[in-house]
């Protein structure tokens, strides 16, 4: 231990029944640890103790040291849980990475009977309706918050934020129900057969025919991964609203104002001026928006028809890593089955992470501040 | 063009132009909104119209499930929804408010807060069904049985990282100064902490749990792997127990009409309880003023 540690620490004893523990501590606007407001000393950026086992014991700090070493173990117990479901996926898939190998990630097979299990259906059927729902979702996204932002009077404003995070709090499970019953069947009936007829010869799809027979195949069934892509894109909606929302605010109105004065309309405002300085918040929204979409799990079960082969038709049956889960995690009978769903997760928490550290850091620049948007719209 | 000066023709024209595409994108841009108050409403719509009926009849809280074609309500699923969740608010709201204390109040700037804030986002954004297989593998698979207890943990950790979160900001925006004045008349820092800043963001906290709560009531792919389900009433925390989401999510595909009229009627439920739990946080949030 060197003395100037030994010196630190002496001081921080004197001070601890004092508030400047949190040395500098930045009003409640918080300047960010990158940023130097006029109150903060040096002292913040270096290391400050955080032993409450002092060595030198005395009864009136105990409740202190109590209270401190309660908060301070319930962080950790945090921190450890994270780190302990990373962890704990590792471990559990290891049987399954052993027997098949990285090969695993494109192998196409998944027979139970055979305990032969790859992971290719169910990692398309994730992206490709992840991908789908974040297309769609996008254009409405960005004109629901510009409305939000620019268009929409005040007195609107509250009421319409409170539909969009009511919307937000809907559970998934009821958007998987109303998606089997009611817009399921509505799809097939109206949205499908028009997607079907663009596939056939001599439509309207003219020299794209081709591909819109490929893509669009029979059967044409409600139950399909366009239908799990729609019901995913109308769930990720009011989280990439919020987000999107958040960062156009968060443009100076001195920006907004001066293209109004120079005569700006409104949507020139937006395209040149809003859009532009929110860039990085829009995209982080969007990558939050494919994170989540790509860990949905039950609207997508109910919707998504469990077929274990690779997807032919957009509009036919698939599956995702999420369904699978769901559907065969307690029916799984052997180790080697039950470790190769576990794996399946792994994958899944892994691409979550990316998109998660992609969003934190596109937000994080953005703001440039230690408050990340992340939580902003659920909270 | 740009640089000629335009004919009145053309500047009229550029004018028309303008407005036109102005008009164009607003239009887009509020109908995106309707699109989203629309799809809102439909959903409610349709929950209301399917699952009014079976609300409003007494055998609905009064009866347990039963087999297709007998009288038959959601109690038990009620009730174990209710216990489960709020056995799983009991675990997270003090472990999650004292962390959210630690990372406020003591670790402020501290290089660890700094990873255990981290730490707690990719928790907030990991997938609830992964929740689910870490908790299998750490309470069913060990245990070799389903039990409420293990939904009961798997909801918890759902939960805290909201109330870490929510908490850490709401104390963090506890004015300095406050803490001072109480420091100065020589309370303990603990004393000012329970005593002043709890009490100062008692609203926020209040807000949080309630937001989480919200958060956890709908959960269902978490106790697929945990607390299984049950088709009988239970009050054994150590045994499978009926859950709301879990009796939605089994009876919506089934092929009886009167069980898929209970699952109508169960989903109108916890939506509006849902809704009006965020509701609640809102509008408490808003007289708050935060």
């Amino acid at each position: 231990m060197t003395t100037a540690s030994q010196q630190q620490k002496r001081i921080w004893r004197r001070n601890s029944g004092d508030v400047g523990s949190g040395a500098g501590d930045s009003g409640p606007c918080g300047a960010g640890p990158g940023g130097s407001g006029p109150d903060d000393s040096g002292a913040q950026d270096a290391p400050q103790p955080i032993g409450f086992l002092h060595p030198k014991f005395s009864w009136a700090t105990l409740p202190d040291r109590g209270f401190y070493g309660l908060s301070f173990i319930m962080v950790v117990l945090v921190g450890l849980l994270t780190l302990s479901v990373l962890a704990v996926l590792i471990i559990e898939s290891w049987p399954s990475w052993r027997q098949f190998g990285v090969g695993f990630l494109w192998s196409s097979r998944w027979s139970p009977t055979k305990e032969q299990f790859g992971a290719l259906p169910q990692l398309i059927g994730s992206m490709l309706t992840s991908v789908i729902a974040l297309i769609l979702v996008v254009p409405f996204s960005i004109g629901a918050a510009m409305a939000l932002n620019l268009l929409v009077p005040s007195w609107l404003k509250f009421p319409l934020s409170l539909t969009i995070q009511l919307l937000a709090g809907i559970p998934s499970i009821i958007y998987g129900f109303w998606g089997l019953y009611l817009l399921a069947p509505w799809l097939e009936q109206v949205i499908y057969p028009v997607l079907l007829a663009l596939g056939a010869e001599e439509s309207a799809g003219f020299i794209f025919a081709p591909i819109f027979a490929h893509i669009f195949a029979a059967p044409g069934s409600g139950i399909s991964l366009l239908t799990a892509a729609i019901v995913l894109a109308i769930m990720v909606l009011p989280y990439i609203i919020a987000v999107m929302l958040e960062a156009f605010d968060a443009v100076p109105p001195a920006l907004r104002e001066s293209a109004y004065g120079l005569g700006a309309t409104t949507s020139e405002v937006f395209w040149h001026v809003i859009l532009p300085s929110a860039r990085q918040g829009v995209l982080g929204g969007i990558f939050l928006g494919f994170g989540r979409a790509l860990g949905e799990t039950m609207a997508v079960t109910f919707v998504i028809g469990n077929a274990h082969r690779l997807p032919q038709s957009l509009i036919g049956p698939g599956t995702s890593i999420p369904a699978s889960l769901a559907n065969e995690f307690n029916e799984a009978s052997s180790p080697l089955y039950l470790s190769s769903l576990v794996a399946l997760g792994l994958i899944l928490y892994g691409l979550t992470l990316l998109l998660f550290v992609l969003a934190r850091k596109l937000l994080l620049s953005e703001e440039g501040s230690a408050k990340p948007a992340t939580a902003k719209g659920k909270s | 063009m740009s640089f000629a000066t335009p004919t009145p023709t053309a500047h009229r024209l550029r004018h028309i132009r303008r407005k036109f595409s102005n008009l164009c994108w607003q239009g887009l841009a509020w109908g995106a909104i309707l699109v989203v108050v629309v799809i809102l409403l439909w959903i409610l719509s349709s929950l209301v119209r399917n699952g009014w009926p079976g609300l409003i009849s007494a055998d609905l809280y009064r009866l347990s499930t039963a087999a297709p074609g007998s009288p038959s309500g959601l109690a038990n699923a009620i009730y174990g929804s209710l216990v489960i969740t709020g056995v799983a608010i009991i675990i997270a709201a003090p472990i999650g408010i004292l962390a959210g204390t630690w990372l406020a109040e003591y670790g402020r700037h501290h290089w660890l807060a700094r990873k255990l804030r981290y730490a707690n986002d990719v928790m907030l954004s990991t997938p609830s069904i992964i929740i689910g297989l870490f908790v299998y593998s750490m309470a069913v698979a060990t245990t070799q049985h389903f039990s409420a207890w293990a939904g009961s943990l798997a909801l918890a950790i759902i939960a805290l990282p909201v109330i870490v979160r929510v908490s850490e900001d709401v104390l963090a925006m506890v004015p300095n100064t406050i803490r001072e004045a109480a420091a100065a008349l020589g309370a303990a820092k603990w004393r000012v902490i329970v005593t002043i800043c709890y009490r100062a963001a008692r609203q926020g906290l209040v807000t949080g749990i309630l937001l989480s709560l919200a958060r956890i009531s709908g959960e269902t792919a978490p106790l697929l792997f945990t607390v299984l389900g049950n088709q009988h009433w239970s009050t054994d925390f150590n045994a499978p127990m009926a859950t709301l989401p879990l009796v939605i999510y089994n009876f919506a595909r089934s092929p009886f009409d009167d069980q898929i009229a209970l699952a109508w009627s169960g989903a109108l439920l916890m939506t509006l309880f849902i809704l009006a739990l965020n509701l609640i946080a809102r509008l408490f949030a808003r007289r708050g003023g935060r």
